[in-house]
C-alpha cells in the first residue's frame, strides 16, 4: 500500500512539474490557462490520493478527499473565469503563422 | 517515507519559483493571476505534506480546507475585478 501512494505521489508530482513548464514555455495566456486548469489538477488530485492512501481509513483521510473535491471543482472553475474574463477583456490569442519566427514553438 | 515526502515537500516548493517568475514577468495581469492561483494550489498540497512531515496532519488539513476555498474565492474575485468589457461592434 506504501509503494502504491508513493507510485500516485511520484505521477501526481510529474503533473505538477508538466503544468510548472507549461506556464513557462507556452506562448499565449489562453495556453497557459490551458495548461494550469487541466495538468495542475489531475497532479493535486494524484498527490491527495496518495496521501489519503499512505493515511489510512479515519477521519483524516475523509477530510484530505474533501480537499481533493475541493480542487476537483474550484481549480478548472477559477481557470475558466480568468479566461472568460480574459476573453471579454479583448485579450488577442496568439496564432501560430504570425509568431513564426519569433520562438521555436510554433512549426 | 518520511524522507520522500520531505523531497516531495521540497520539489513542490521549487515548483513556486516557476509561478513567482511568471508572476514577475507576465505580459498582462491575467497571467499574473493565473500565477497566483497556481501558487495557491500548490501551497494546499505543500500544507498537507508538512502536517504529515510534523505528525500534526489533525491541525495542518483543517488549514488547508480552509487555504483551498479562499484561493478560488480570491482567484474568482480578481477575475472579475479585471475584466474590462468591449464594445460588441454589431
Amino acid at each position: 500500500m506504501t509503494w502504491l501512494a508513493a507510485a500516485l505521489m511520484v505521477c501526481g508530482a510529474l503533473f505538477l512539474f508538466i503544468s510548472c513548464v507549461g506556464l513557462l514555455r507556452f506562448p499565449d495566456f489562453y495556453t497557459r490557462a490551458h495548461a494550469v486548469g487541466k495538468a495542475e489538477t489531475l497532479g493535486s488530485m494524484l498527490v491527495l490520493v496518495g496521501l489519503t492512501l499512505y493515511n489510512g481509513i479515519d477521519l483524516i483521510s475523509v477530510k484530505i478527499l474533501l480537499i481533493l473535491v475541493i480542487i476537483f471543482v474550484t481549480n478548472p472553475t477559477a481557470t475558466h473565469a480568468l479566461m472568460r474574463s480574459a476573453f471579454r477583456s479583448g485579450l488577442p490569442i496568439w496564432r501560430a503563422e504570425e509568431n513564426r519566427r519569433d520562438d521555436g514553438l510554433a512549426g | 517515507m518520511n524522507l520522500f515526502l520531505l523531497a516531495l515537500t521540497f520539489f513542490i516548493a521549487l515548483l513556486f519559483v516557476a509561478s513567482l517568475y511568471r508572476i514577475a514577468a507576465g505580459p498582462t495581469v491575467f497571467d499574473r493571476a493565473i500565477g497566483a492561483g497556481l501558487i495557491g494550489t500548490n501551497a494546499v498540497l505543500v500544507l498537507v505534506l508538512t502536517g504529515f512531515l510534523y505528525h500534526r496532519i489533525d491541525m495542518f488539513v483543517d488549514l488547508a480546507l480552509a487555504y483551498g476555498m479562499l484561493n478560488f474565492i480570491g482567484v474568482v474575485a480578481l477575475a472579475k475585478y479585471f475584466e474590462q468589457p468591449q464594445e460588441r461592434k454589431s
